[in-house]
């Protein structure tokens, strides 16, 4: 009996996150999965019928939208990532005894709707706002030029409102680095640029790592900021799947589309991970 | 757009065996998606589904009511007025965007035969309101309990097409789709639809992006009558509308007359009402017109979800905003056509005794042919297609969803 336990134990502990796993993920991805295969509509119901063409009709009408997703979304972490190593370092290295007020000042935005704190850029970049309005008066731009429905715009829009998800694990990397390794470069005699290249930037690649996948993932799918900053042909495909699932009620497409997504994005990352060596990464994280 | 739904939280915590029933569904949702999903179709009303439906049903005190933005004074006034004259409280929210969408979220409560959380709720006539009605999802009106209906509705609004007879729906507000602009940037009189066409105003031209609306304007383009369209008129109506795309700088929904009255926009597709509600709210002086072409007309409708749990308090609740005194202070407020035509005189009638700017106000808006319209100009009105099958649906969309969506 005790030994029928002792077996049984490791299963009983795996329960709970078994069976949060299953409710959440697994349930949800098969049933969105089986969607994506069926045909059929709301009035007479779908049927699972394997119909992979959902897939080619899917991709052969929306494949602008993906790639513009990619792209607006590699560009984005680009631009996060150039603007956050620089906050990061800084408060890591130079934040003395403040550095929680400093990352407190970070995420002090994020406090307010993600909606509403897209909404204001709408107003701070109107064609006659804060902005704009005095670089027209005086002649430096067109009277129409205009920034709002622009891919600058929605680039801008996704590189603001995902930056604290880069600097929040590039500030852990940066903080994690021993100062005195940093003393023992200088002593090698290396010079500033060389300790930031040599040793700085490699110790911090882990939170590179995670900042590029938590800012890349969510600002490729990310739909917001495309319908409100975005203009006729900044459509990403958050914004069509969406669309598909709630206006068009056309369930197989939408959950095909879905589907693409996630499976490229789980691509990537692997892919991304492959390039970056994560072994290495996750070494260097555990040290 | 991507608020979290009260409506969806409160249905699966309101108590254990309701989150019970709720894992229950997941769990059933697995089970059917694995070999299909049934159709939401059911076999058409009968004539004792009225007395079915409100048999055993009582007052319960309260009434959750769902509605559009900025569809009442931000007081709520009717409401409180409603409060104390019966009892019954109000939980009013404004959490419809638009038709799609809301129906989107309340689909799978009312497939699932669960409240969704509101007991009234206010959808436009189309695509939405015939699924709510063909899949059995409203409740039937008593019309024995709507006395102020009965006796106040303008005969035009008892008979409207989408709703013979009111079965489950009576008008909130009507209004029309046309053409809104701001006169500080447009120099010229906008008279046609030609001119939300005209290069010259590239980069500051709006047009909707709900299919229905974007669709009849390039319809009433071409000169079709929506009512009466055909695969054929709607595939000439895209391809203009594909042809204007490049000059057209936002496909809006709801933001629009901020957009209009700060100079983003100069030219846009509007709806009558908030065109005005910007004007008395900002001071700005944007016009509105219907366009020689023909605008259209479309009718916003109070009904009750048949899984309400509050059935009987929506429906006093529907037949208090048939009284001519409040649906003269709801008219005042936002600016849109009443379903009572007595509202005209009651609104002269306030204008006496209102203070002088209000009743300014409300004299204009008592003269107003787009609050009041004539019955030329009534007939001038082009309703929405109907679209009469699942098909036709997804051919409508496919043609239209692009546009908006490059």
């Amino acid at each position: 009996m005790q030994r029928l336990r002792a077996k049984l134990a490791p299963y009983f502990l795996i329960l709970p996150g078994g069976l949060w796993l299953a409710i959440f993920f697994i349930i949800p991805t098969v049933t969105m999965l089986s969607f994506s295969l069926m045909t059929g509509n709301e009035a007479d119901g779908y049927q699972l019928t394997w119909h992979f063409q959902n897939y080619t009709d899917a991709l052969s009408t929306y494949w602008p939208q993906f790639l513009r997703s990619l792209e607006y979304g590699a560009t984005a972490t680009i631009l996060g990532i150039a603007l956050s190593y620089p906050i990061a370092y800084w408060i890591a290295f130079k934040g003395g005894k403040r550095k929680s007020t400093y990352l407190f000042l970070v995420l002090l935005p994020f406090f307010v709707s993600f909606v509403l704190r897209t909404i204001s850029w709408q107003f701070f970049l109107s064609d006659n706002g804060l902005l704009l309005s005095p670089l027209k008066s005086m002649g430096l731009v067109p009277q129409d030029f205009h920034i709002l429905q622009t891919t600058v715009a929605v680039v801008l829009g996704l590189t603001y409102n995902y930056l604290p998800f880069i600097v929040l694990p590039l500030y852990v990397a940066l903080e994690r680095v021993d100062p005195r390794v940093v003393e023992a470069s200088s002593d090698l005699y290396a010079g500033r640029i060389a300790t930031f290249t040599k040793v700085i930037f490699p110790l911090s690649l882990p939170g590179v790592f995670a900042g590029v996948i938590m800012n890349f993932v969510p600002a490729a799918s990310d739909y917001v900021n495309a319908e409100i900053l975005g203009g006729p042909n900044n459509t990403m495909i958050g914004s069509i799947i969406q669309d598909q699932a709630l206006h068009v009620r056309d369930y197989p497409t939408a959950t095909a589309l879905s589907t693409v997504l996630m499976g490229g994005l789980l691509v990537g990352i692997f892919l991304y991970a492959r390039a970056l060596g994560t072994e290495d990464v996750l070494e260097a994280a555990a040290r | 757009m991507n608020q979290f739904d009260p409506a969806f939280l409160r249905g699966i915590t309101q108590d254990r065996r309701s989150f019970l029933r709720a894992a229950g569904l997941v769990g059933a949702g697995a089970a059917l998606a694995a070999c299909g999903v049934k159709g939401a179709k059911v076999s058409p009303a009968k004539a004792d589904d009225v007395a079915k439906f409100w048999a055993g049903k009582k007052q319960n005190g309260h009434v959750d009511f769902a509605n559009w933005a900025s569809y009442m004074d931000a007081n709520h006034t009717p409401l409180k007025k409603f409060t104390s004259e019966t009892g019954i409280t109000v939980n009013y929210k404004e959490v419809i965007t638009d038709d799609p969408t809301w129906y989107g979220k309340i689909q799978p409560q009312l497939a699932a035969g669960q409240p969704i959380g509101y007991d009234l709720m206010v959808v436009t006539d189309g695509i939405e309101l015939n699924k709510l009605v063909q899949f059995g999802y409203l409740a039937p009106l008593d019309h024995k309990m709507l006395t102020n209906f009965e006796a106040n509705a303008g005969a035009a609004f008892k008979n409207e097409s989408f709703d013979k007879g009111n079965v489950f729906s009576v008008p909130y507000a009507t209004g029309y789709t046309g053409i809104g602009y701001n006169p500080k940037y447009v120099k010229e009189p906008i008279t046609s639809i030609k001119q939300l066409f005209d290069p010259k105003y590239k980069g500051k031209i709006g047009m909707m992006k709900d299919t229905q609306e974007l669709g009849n304007f390039g319809m009433l383009l071409n000169g079709v009558n929506p009512e009466t369209s055909t695969e054929a008129d709607w595939k000439k109506a895209a391809a203009v509308l594909q042809a204007q795309k490049p000059i057209v700088r936002q496909y809006v929904d709801q933001n629009y007359t901020k957009s209009l009255s700060n100079g983003d926009l100069w030219i846009t597709m509007a709806w009558s009402g908030d065109i005005f509600q910007e004007n008395l709210s900002n001071g700005s002086n944007l016009q509105f017109v219907v366009p020689s072409e023909g605008g259209t007309i479309w009718t916003d409708n109070m009904m009750i979800p048949k899984t309400a749990v509050n059935p009987v308090d929506a429906l006093k609740l529907i037949d208090f905003f048939y009284r001519i005194d409040i649906a003269a202070m709801l008219t005042e407020e936002i600016n849109y056509v009443p379903a009572v035509p007595a509202v005209k005189a009651q609104l002269l009638k306030d204008a006496q005794t209102a203070s002088k700017s209000d009743a300014a106000t409300f004299t204009t808006m008592a003269g107003s042919p787009l609050v009041f319209p004539t019955d030329t100009e009534l007939a001038s009105l082009r309703h929405y297609v109907t679209l009469p099958n699942p098909a036709a649906e997804k051919t409508y969309q496919d043609l239209f969803l692009p546009i908006s969506s490059g």
